[in-house]
């Protein structure tokens, strides 16, 4: 990747398209490095795969500029973009084999290359995405991981500037799926081509991705490298999307540099750091990971912790960790997720019992509700 | 019950239906083709090849049948093409089916009635004297094999529509966004991607016309005069005019045995088109 000071491949300069009275993406701004490995997350409808297909050419801004590598690209029709797409479906051509689909791109440029040349890059293109020997095949013989490589090796034999993927892995199982992940990832860097990736799993956008922009209804919410959105979420939509959660709603009591209180149920106050601009009165989620939680038998009166007694209510093993539904009178239900480490100095929680959370103040994060 | 029993009897209703309605009559057919004609008309038994060695006296109509059915599958194709594509593609969802149903409107009444009706507009105060009001010379239209030949386009249209309508309905729009994002112009993506796999429907369209129209005679009874003959048109002036029954035989014989070789010639070709695969198998 690219420092930030070089011209940026791709961006998006207060971008809106509307379907009729529908905003499909609201006053997109971004800037996408020459390089990386940008995903767009959100739910459906949020607008990402709108994005996604503005910069293949097949919607056009309703207001606003969408640049390709410094050029405006507004009325540039798809077959004119230097970018390539894999589709979610792939969108393979029946009609043709492996090797005519792969060199479908070679083959519209004018003057045409040579046919020893287009052999070759399909080929290689093949060699890539792993499939040697698979040229003569027959789209529909192809199981549903080897449709997805030819559609790879279709768009990456082309060299765009920027590949686009539309949830590409949505209709692969799931061990398939992380292998392909792996190897987007590896083929991404070998290539350095920038990758653009629409998905609605936050677990494929944390893992790939240099960058994630995270959109809601149209809009952009936060931009940020994985580490940066899972601990610094801007909104309480953040960070239920990046990574699991626990979220107590109360009203802010007091704002100070050591801390903001957030007065939630019962009486009890969560000690955390506050997103800016909020002031005491307001209302507020504290969000707490449920890995920044511990469970104990007995109470603790630890300076700078807090401790509550809760019911637990169910287990589920994960392996690694051990992910504990607990119950607490006032808070309600939260998740609490237990180390095998911890559990085995500790001992195991049964469903039913009664124990105490305890998580260090400061930890949560008091983030505004979302508008 | 073992299921090779049950599956037989199910298909009893549709065996017998074969036999009596295609084979019998088909076998009929060809016993008849080698007798005479009887006294009065008709049918006399005898083994003879004398019907088929008269197959050249009705040359004209092979002829006509054998020009005009090729030629009007082909108009058909040239006109229902892009109509069936404006349909399934261009047209909005609103106007879709109101415009599909007009489509079919015309068989709503009889062929007989609607080819009656072309017999006015080619006629001698239809299109030909608008022309001459215009000062572009006299022309003839009726009884010729262009008024046969459009009457057949017109009877015929729906047919061909809808298969191809259908197979461009089908189509994956996605695939053309694809070919779009791998640089072909819309022209080219319509070459390379549309044209190809509509092919099933084009080849299913012209295999029902061309069938059909190779057992015409009702389009070329009215607009032809008796002066564009088909096939059809022998065959009911040998039953029907001539009671000449055994010749009529023969001249059935030969046209089913036309219809399969070139039948089977065009599956055998189109198959290949379509590479032997399932899906776009043809009938």
């Amino acid at each position: 990747m690219q420092p930030d000071t070089d011209p940026p491949i791709a961006e998006f300069r207060a971008t809106t398209k509307m379907f009729g009275e529908v905003g499909a993406a609201r006053d997109l701004n971004l800037s996408i490095r020459k390089g990386e490995f940008l995903s767009f997350l959100g739910p459906s409808g949020c607008g990402k795969t709108t994005a996604l297909r503005m910069l293949a050419g097949f919607e056009a801004p309703t207001s606003g500029d969408v640049l390709i590598d410094g050029e405006r690209v507004n009325d540039l029709p798809a077959h004119r973009r230097p970018v390539n797409m894999v589709f979610q479906h792939y969108a393979l051509f029946p009609h043709l084999d492996v090797t005519d689909n792969i060199s479908y791109g070679l083959r519209q440029r004018r003057p045409r290359p040579a046919a020893a040349e287009v052999a070759q890059a399909v080929e290689q293109a093949l060699e890539t995405v792993r499939l040697p020997g698979y040229g003569r095949r027959r789209i529909w013989e192809m199981s549903g991981g080897q449709q997805q490589r030819v559609a790879l090796a279709r768009a990456i034999i082309n060299q765009p500037k920027i590949l686009l993927l539309d949830e590409p892995m949505a209709a692969l199982d799931r061990k398939l799926r992380r292998d392909m992940q792996i190897e987007l990832q590896s083929l991404q860097r070998s290539l350095g081509i920038t990758f653009i990736l629409v998905t609605h799993d936050q677990e494929e956008a944390l893992s790939m991705s240099d960058r994630i922009c995270i959109m809601r209804a149209g809009r952009i919410v936060q931009i940020g490298s994985p580490r940066e959105l899972y601990d610094r979420p801007n909104s309480r939509y953040v960070a239920d999307f990046v990574g699991k959660s626990n979220f107590f709603a109360g009203t802010v009591s007091r704002v100070e540099a050591t801390g903001t209180a957030l007065a939630v149920a019962g009486g009890l106050r969560i000690i955390g750091t506050a997103a800016p601009g909020l002031a005491p009165g307001q209302t507020a989620s504290a969000s707490l990971r449920p890995e920044q939680i511990s469970l104990a038998h007995g109470t603790t009166t630890a300076d700078g912790t807090t401790c509550v007694p809760v019911r637990v209510v169910n287990r589920i093993f994960l392996g690694e960790h051990t992910e504990y539904l607990v119950q607490h009178d006032d808070l309600g239900a939260f998740l609490v997720l237990v180390p095998r480490q911890a559990e085995a100095s500790e001992g195991s929680f049964e469903p039913g019992e009664p124990a105490f959370a305890i998580w260090r103040d400061g930890t949560a994060l008091i983030l505004p509700e979302d508008a | 019950m073992q299921a090779r029993h049950r599956t037989a009897l199910f298909l009893l209703p549709a065996g017998a239906w074969f036999v009596t309605m295609l084979v019998l009559p088909l076998v009929v057919v060809l016993v008849f083709s080698f007798g005479e004609r009887g006294e009065a008309g008709g049918y006399s038994p005898a083994f003879v090849l004398d019907n088929y060695f008269n197959l050249p006296a009705r040359w004209t109509a092979f002829q006509n049948t054998l020009t005009l059915a090729p030629v009007g599958t082909l108009a058909c194709l040239l006109i229902a093409y892009p109509l069936a594509y404006f349909l399934a593609v261009r047209a909005s969802e609103k106007w879709r089916t109101l415009l599909l149903v007009l489509v079919i409107v015309p068989f709503w009444t009889s062929i007989l009635i609607r080819s009656y009706a072309w017999i006015f507009i080619l006629g001698g105060q239809g299109i030909p004297a608008l022309i001459s009001a215009m000062g572009l010379g006299d022309i003839k239209l009726i009884n010729t094999p262009f008024a046969v030949l459009t009457g057949i386009v017109y009877g015929y249209l729906p047919l061909m529509v809808f298969p191809i309508y259908v197979s461009l309905e089908r189509l994956d729009k996605r695939l053309l966004e694809a070919s779009a994002d791998l640089g072909s112009p819309p022209w080219r993506s319509f070459l390379q991607v549309t044209l190809p796999l509509s092919m099933p429907g084009v080849a299913t369209g012209c295999m029902l016309v061309f069938i059909l129209l190779m057992g015409e005679f009702l389009i070329p009874a009215i607009l032809g005069g008796g002066k564009v003959f088909f096939v059809g048109n022998a065959l009911v002036d040998l039953f029907l005019q001539s009671r000449n029954w055994a010749f009529g035989s023969a001249v059935a014989v030969a046209l089913v045995v036309i219809m399969l070789v070139t039948v089977t010639a065009y599956m055998r070709l189109t198959s290949r088109w379509a590479g032997g695969r399932d899906d776009l198998s043809l009938m």
